[in-house]
């Protein structure tokens, strides 16, 4: 039974998003919340993740937007008293910090108690020769070194763990003196290299090409045990699971390995002593069953997160439970509502889990795979075969691609090495060999370790694929692309259709695979490509509904269909040969009553699009629900809470793709779809369901390709008399030069149609223009090239609004502390403004009126304006929500997104009588950055977003809120009397800075200056150290001998802070700044890379004291 | 790949492509043996194990899990008997290609070794669906286009009619680890092959024999309740013999899945057919009176009625999900018995301590 003694519990979130820990822990927290409180349990929660669903009105009684670090969390402590603590859903963050405030007996002092897994077990699992020993008590194997300091031992170690082995000489870099032997003598002759190195080698068993297995294992405290479900890697060991494809349920082990792994799981979550969930990972032999285990996460994860989403069995719900002192048996099963909570999940799907990477978004990083995690986002696809999930997530990812076959060729220069050292294009290298004869399923398996069974489906995929292919040419009879559909029907055999769906064949890829898109592009010249690939596509899909091939829905429902459930957690499937032959074995029995409102989710977390779009779906079900309509969501996110199936009437965990979206249109017949609170993908469906006659709510899909299109939209600003930045679309080189010349430098380079600036550049020169057109110009052949004058110095505004009918009914003005160059995704934001002229506002109402009414907006929007005096330019218009809406909604404590839908479903609502003139706090929302996970790439900020998450922070003033913000992103307050490392760029940013300069040593720092800028400092009377910047250390002028080396310092741990701003935007290579940039990341020193964040910054914490900032929670914040 | 479609009794067709054995000329003669009790199975693993259960016996096995055949076929040694039992396999995709290391052959390959019919492309979640709600009926497996099959199937004999028992006990006493020091009767109703496993791990001798075998007059320390499939009511012979054992001797007991049925029945309980069975790796169970609960695996279509068992008996598990019975024990002498598998093979293995426990009472 659960504990009575515990009547107020903190939770402690993640903060913001970054790479290895994302939008999981909102799902984990906000799960774990809903169990207390059902309990009736006061909840508290720490978290500055301001755009995340549980930290919004009603998930927590109480939610602080501060930092989760233990200073802080300890005043929070302090003040509300909790009785018990929970640090298991706020992934590494929440628990380092729970440790730290174990370990320093806070938690003691305060009588707060640890909910769930003891902190004991946490550290038993964490410390890597604690968790050797602890499962060599229970003869578990673990992966472990022998240390050795001669060839002789080294044989011996050699000969205990077995061969292969992994030779590693210890204390030297990059792996110098290492590498694999499979004998004897192998080993003799490495081990003689490696003690040239080094004193000492580490000798490992070599697991190279080892299958790589996980399972979640939930225990309570009367030590019941089950393993909800297992996971398999499709790519072997060594490439980290997070940027892995993963199957659930395992598919290549047997009922033995399967069950052995199992009860290894049980037996070591029950001698660690969890109670709550963990996860178990495996590495297993595939050549016997032999394995070892790579470690325990004693806490929910983002294994967790997909475990619960493949299954249906709510992890975090059930763990936050168990912490309460529950039974799993005294659980139900949260789908069946009927049996116990106390069983394991039965599939009679496979689920598909595949990274999404941004790489491309970042100047010299490494694309190769490894150890390390730098994927930004996932998604998990759900399929009656492996082949039908792989190809709906191939599409998911949202990379242009269309599944595992028909997709734009790729250029891999060399295959065989592309294969053996996988980048993020793993899994399309393997589809391009497998077109090749030279390549075999035996030749790509050595060199890729990837199952045979996963490369036999894959093979499978192509068959089909050059089946379709070989039907003979379709041509049109009269010309037409009409006519083109019964050419089809006679060309191509049903059942051939009906295969390629069951194994997952968009209807996209059939058309092309069958030749009707150059048909449609030879018919129909003169329309975008984009619109021929949906014409073509749509010749298929007529073609398919004609022969009765349509999908069917089935439930998740954790049974395998054994007991009746009402669950509707629902995904599409083609199933089986009658399923698509009769469209029979509907799960669902649809209503047809009109009253389904769909919203459509926002697809995978991307740079530019993540759990702020979650938000926003999960407010719009929120009041689509409480307004009593049937709230409907497509999404396929497993890191979000908006596919929680809890939250909403029907979830569709599938593809946000045109034909996806329709098929399950077709079938819910709703009263309206919601396109605007999804982020770029639903906005860029509007116009192809509008074709459909989809009924859309909100701004018509006519408006939304009138803001979309840039000439369009700059036609609408010109008629209405608005400004905007220069531009041009152009198409040759001439036109480029000739616009240049006209404007100037610095100009703005990008292609149409980009969310997030992909491919966006500010070019000073024309060399830097001609250079990045070559780049551009392969990303956007079919598309003209769009230059905009690039405005300098000029500040950057953000109008947040909702309008009725092209009536504004709210809004919120927000400005940037960055001037205009760095992406709005990245800029700091701080809200209400602060230091923007009244005129300049006014004038920002008045033009965000007439666009309102021009493009007769009825829902959320968005504008991003530039301001220089009162010169007011808009950049940029989006009729959908943006990225600062949550932040926005939060601060000004007015749910726009709730406003937006009552308006979208045409409902009476009162225009709010808040405004953000009132507000006696500022609300300052910073961003989180990963450079730390990509390797080598340059951690400047630019007009391309880099950043991976946000956190916002409420404060009595700018300084309170910037600090706390900073400081929850990862910034540290230098110690009294430390080091600052300043290199500040051009003239005005050097002029910029000088104030902080001078606040800096006037509160006793010490400043160390690369020449430039010391030089500008001793001039201005402030005193310094000169550095020696990279390049100069081997230079022979002389006054640069005298000096220290900035590098060396920062090794030597002598600095505490860098900034580190460039002089322009542009630069790419490897330059002087690139690494003391570089170099600061790698070793964990905060940086600074903007002077205006930099003054504000470092304004800020000269001028409040930590120990002074107020312990408020927002409801606090009136 | 041939179609080929499943009719059931209540008119229901399902469609898909044959990967087992292939009759070859008129499809009616071959009908006799592509009939059976169709049933399904939620496992996610475990299929070489499930079709030599001879638990299976005249039945047409439904796999929900949809890829099936994926690690192909391992040794014998590794098979839970010497042959499939069940009389066909159903499933949604077979995988063609198989990957495992201890993988000797492909399921069809198998299948048809062992003239065993299977159908892939089936959508075996609308067919669990109409199982669940009008209960596991007769089904029969037709090869070929739709111009050569039948859509009609009335069955000639009931599965429940039948004594599967009979048709899949040994016909003599067989021995193993002869020689060790406790000496365990196995009645063998159809056994498995992991259960001698397990108790010659545990160092018994299992003298492993027929149903209806008299026993009681043998030296034995220990009488162990095999599975088997079948209604236990067809098995008069086999209790008669269980009661005489029981009244003359109080030697320790063990029974398992039909053997749970078998120990009941000769207590004096009843037992009754379940609408569709379990059939499942997932399924919970506790010890009655305790907050222990186990994961168990299970393949049963009958169960005892817990409300008929006599006073001296109580129920030793129960099933979290429906309440059914998942055990009995009595409450003064050393016999109890699991209505799941102990034994696994497939499925969880964490209730194998059943089988210590039983060995402890031997050795008190």
């Amino acid at each position: 039974m659960r504990d009575e003694t515990i009547h107020k519990v903190l939770l402690l979130g993640s903060g913001a998003l970054k790479i290895g820990e994302a939008g999981e822990f909102d799902y984990s927290g906000s799960q774990a919340l809903k169990a207390l409180r059902e309990e009736g349990i006061k909840t508290v929660l720490i978290n500055p993740n301001i755009a995340t669903v549980q930290t919004s009105e009603g998930v927590a009684d109480e939610i602080y937007y501060l930092p989760v670090q233990p200073y802080f969390v300890e005043r929070v402590i302090e003040k509300e008293r909790p009785e018990g603590i929970l640090l298991a859903f706020g992934g590494q963050t929440a628990l380092n910090c729970g440790v730290e405030l174990y370990r320093s007996g806070v938690l003691e002092r305060y009588g707060v108690r640890v909910l769930g897994t003891p902190v004991q077990s946490i550290i038993d699992t964490e410390d890597r020769e604690l968790f050797v020993e602890k499962l060599n008590e229970i003869d578990v194997k673990t992966i472990r070194s022998e240390a050795c300091s001669s060839v002789e031992e080294a044989r011996q170690a050699a000969q205990k763990v077995g061969y292969p082995v992994i030779l590693r000489a210890a204390y030297a870099l990059g792996g110098l003196g290492s590498g694999f032997c499979d004998n004897e003598q192998e080993l003799n002759e490495l081990a003689e290299k490696a003690f040239a190195f080094s004193p000492q080698v580490l000798v490992e068993k070599s697991l190279k090409g080892w299958k790589e297995i996980e399972y979640e294992v939930v225990r309570d405290k009367y030590d019941n045990c089950i393993t909800v479900c297992n996971m398999e890697n499709l790519d072997p060991l060594g490439i980290h699971t997070g940027e892995s494809i993963v199957v659930a349920p395992s598919q290549t082990l047997s009922n033995a390995e399967f069950h052995k792994l199992r009860a290894l799981a049980i037996k070591i979550i029950r001698h660690i002593g969890i109670v709550g969930e963990c996860n178990v990972q495996y590495a297993l032999d595939p050549q016997s069953e032999d394995y070892r285990v790579i470690e325990v996460n004693a806490r929910l994860s983002r294994s967790s997160a997909l475990a619960s989403k493949a299954t249906g069995y709510p992890l975090a719900f059930v763990a936050a439970k168990l912490g309460l002192g529950y039974g799993l048996f005294e659980l139900k099963n949260a789908v069946t509502k009927e049996t116990s909570a106390f069983f394991e999940p039965a599939l009679d799907y496979v689920v598909c889990k595949i990274p999404r990477w941004d790489l491309s978004k970042f100047h010299g990083v490494d694309r190769e795979l490894g150890s390390s995690m730098k994927s930004v986002g996932e998604v998990m696809a759900i399929g009656r075969t492996f082949e039908e999930a792989l190809q709906k997530g191939l599409r998911m990812i949202g990379q242009g691609m269309h599944g595992f076959v028909e997709n734009k060729e790729l250029t891999i220069p060399d295959i065989a090495a592309a294969l053996h050292e996988p980048t993020d294009k793993r899994i399309f290298v393997v589809s391009k060999a497998m077109h090749l004869p030279e390549y075999d399923i035996d030749r790509i398996y050595e060199l890729t370790k990837i199952d045979r069974w996963f490369l036999e489906k894959l093979k499978h995929i192509i068959d089909i694929d050059d089946r379709l292919k070989s039907v003979t040419s379709i041509k049109s009879s009269d010309g037409t692309t009409a006519s083109l559909m019964e050419a089809a029907l006679r060309a191509i055999p049903a059942d051939l259709i009906r295969e390629a769906k069951m194994y997952g064949f968009s209807d996209f890829q059939i058309a092309r695979a069958i030749g009707l898109e150059n048909e449609v592009n030879r018919l129909e010249d003169g329309h975008s490509r984009g619109e021929k690939m949906h014409r073509a596509m749509l010749v298929v899909r007529e073609l398919r509904k004609r022969l009765g091939i349509l999908p069917v829905v089935k439930q998740i429902d954790t049974m395998a269909a054994e007991y009746p459930t009402q669950t509707n957690y629902l995904y599409l499937t083609y199933s089986s040969l009658d399923g698509a032959k009769n469209n029979v074995g509907h799960d669902v029995a649809y209503e047809n009553d009109s009253r389904s409102v769909i919203v459509l989710g926002s697809g995978a977390y991307r740079i530019g699009s993540s759990v702020e779009f979650d938000w926003c779906g999960v407010q719009a079900l929120n009041t689509i629900r409480r307004e009593g309509y049937r709230s409907v969501m497509i999404n396929y996110n497993p890191e979000t809470v908006s596919t929680d199936y809890d939250l909403c009437d029907r979830l569709y965990f599938d593809e946000l793709t045109f034909e996806r979206v329709m098929d399950i249109i077709d079938l819910e017949i709703p009263y309206g779809v919601i396109v605007s609170t999804g982020g770029q993908i639903p906005n860029n469906l509007a116009v192809y369901l509008d074709e459909e006659h989809v009924p859309i709510l909100g701004t018509q899909a006519s408006d939304i390709d009138c803001a979309e299109d840039r000439a369009k939209f700059s036609a609408m600003l010109n008629e209405i008399g608005v400004n905007q930045p220069e531009w041009s679309a152009l198409t040759s080189m001439e036109d480029i030069d000739s616009f240049v010349e006209r404007v100037g430098f610095p100009v703005l380079v990008r292609p149409s149609y980009v969310l997030s600036g992909a491919a966006m550049n500010v070019c000073s020169n024309k060399e830097e223009l001609e250079r990045f057109l070559k780049l551009a110009a392969n990303v956007s052949k079919n598309h003209p090239v769009v230059v905009s004058k690039f405005i300098e110095h000029a500040k950057e505004i953000e109008m947040d609004a909702v309008a009725r009918n092209g009536e504004i009914l709210a809004y919120a003005i927000s400005e940037h502390i960055e001037y205009a160059g760095v992406h709005s995704g990245d800029a700091t934001i701080q809200f209400p403004p602060q230091k923007l002229y009244v005129e300049t506002v006014r004038r920002i109402k008045r033009i965000s009126k007439q666009i309102a009414k021009a493009l007769h907006i009825n829902g959320p929007f968005n504008i991003q304006y530039m301001a220089r005096q009162n010169d007011i330019l808009v950049i940029e218009c989006n009729l959908r929500a943006s990225r600062s809406f949550p932040f926005v909604s939060k601060v000004l404590k007015l749910n726009l997104i709730d406003l937006a839908t009552h308006v979208m479903l045409d409902l009476p609502v009162e225009r709010p009588s808040k405004n953000l003139f009132d507000l006696d706090y500022v609300g300052i929302k910073a961003s989180q950055f990963s450079f730390n996970r990509l390797q080598n790439a340059d951690p400047v900020l630019g007009v391309d977003m880099a950043s991976t998450g946000e956190v916002g922070c409420i404060g009595d003033s700018t300084d309170i809120a910037l600090l706390t913000a900073m400081l929850s992103v990862g910034h540290r307050i230098p110690k009294k009397g430390g080091s600052i490392l300043l290199s500040t760029g051009g003239a005005k940013q050097k002029a910029a800075m000088l104030d902080a300069a001078r606040q800096l040593a006037t509160h006793g720092y010490h400043l160390y200056a690369t020449h430039g800028t010391s030089d500008y400092l001793t001039a201005n009377g402030i005193e310094n150290t000169t550095v020696l910047w990279p390049s100069e250390e081997n230079s022979s002028k002389e006054y640069v001998t005298e000096a220290p080396s900035a590098l060396e310092l920062l090794h030597d741990h002598k600095i505490d802070m860098v900034v580190n701003i460039p002089k322009d935007l542009t630069s790419h290579e490897l330059t002087n700044g690139y690494k003391i940039r570089r170099v600061s990341i790698d070793l964990n020193i905060p940086l600074i890379t903007n002077a205006r964040l930099a003054s504000a910054f470092i304004n800020a914490f000269i001028e409040v004291p930590l120990d002074t900032i107020p312990i408020k929670s927002w409801r606090e914040y009136q | 790949m041939k179609k080929a479609k499943l009719i059931l009794e209540d008119g229901t067709i399902f469609e898909g492509w044959s990967f087992g054995y292939e009759q070859e000329g008129d499809h009616c003669a071959t009908s006799a043996d592509t009939s059976g009790e169709v049933v399904f199975c939620t496992a996610m693993t475990g299929y070489p194990e499930s079709l030599t259960d001879p638990s299976y016996a005249g039945q047409l096995l439904v796999m929900t899990y949809p890829l099936v055949g994926n690690y192909g076929v391992p040794p014998q040694e590794k098979w839970e008997s010497d042959r499939i039992y069940a009389r066909s396999l159903i499933v949604s995709d077979y995988s063609a290609a198989y990957s495992h290391w201890d993988g000797r052959e492909s399921l069809s390959e198998w299948l048809i070794r062992e003239k065993i019919p299977a159908i892939t492309g089936v959508d075996t979640r609308r067919l669990t669906k109409v199982l669940r709600e009008r209960g596991v009926m007769m089904g029969k497996i037709e090869i070929g286009d739709a111009s050569t099959t039948t859509n009609l199937y009335k069955p000639a004999t009931e599965y429940s009619s039948i004594n599967w028992v009979e048709r899949v006990s040994c016909r003599s006493v067989v021995r193993y680890n002869e020689g060790a020091d406790i000496k365990v009767v196995l009645v063998d109703c159809g056994v498995k092959a992991n259960i001698i496993r397990c108790l010659v791990n545990r160092g018994c001798e299992v003298i492993r024999v027929p149903w209806n075998y008299d026993y009681t007059e043998m030296d034995f320390d220990a009488l162990f309740l095999g599975n088997g499939p079948g209604d236990p009511n067809l098995c008069g012979e086999a209790i008669d013999i269980l009661k005489k054992q029981m009244q003359r001797s109080d030697k320790p007991i063990f029974g398992i899945c039909l053997g749970n049925q078998l120990l009941a029945k000769a207590a004096g309980a009843t037992v009754y057919k379940l609408k569709y069975g379990h059939r499942s790796h997932n399924q919970p169970v506790r010890l009655v009176g305790e907050n222990k609960c186990f994961i168990t695996a299970q393949n049963h279509g009958y169960a005892v009625d817990a409300q008929t068992l006599p006073a001296d008996w109580k129920e030793l598990f129960v099933n979290m999900n429906d309440g059914s019975n998942e055990g009995i024990q009595h409450s003064s002498k050393p016999w109890f018995s699991a209505q799941f598998h102990p034994e696994a093979c497939s499925g969880p293995v964490d209730t194998e301590f059943l089988f210590d426990r039983f060995v402890a009472s031997i050795k008190k």
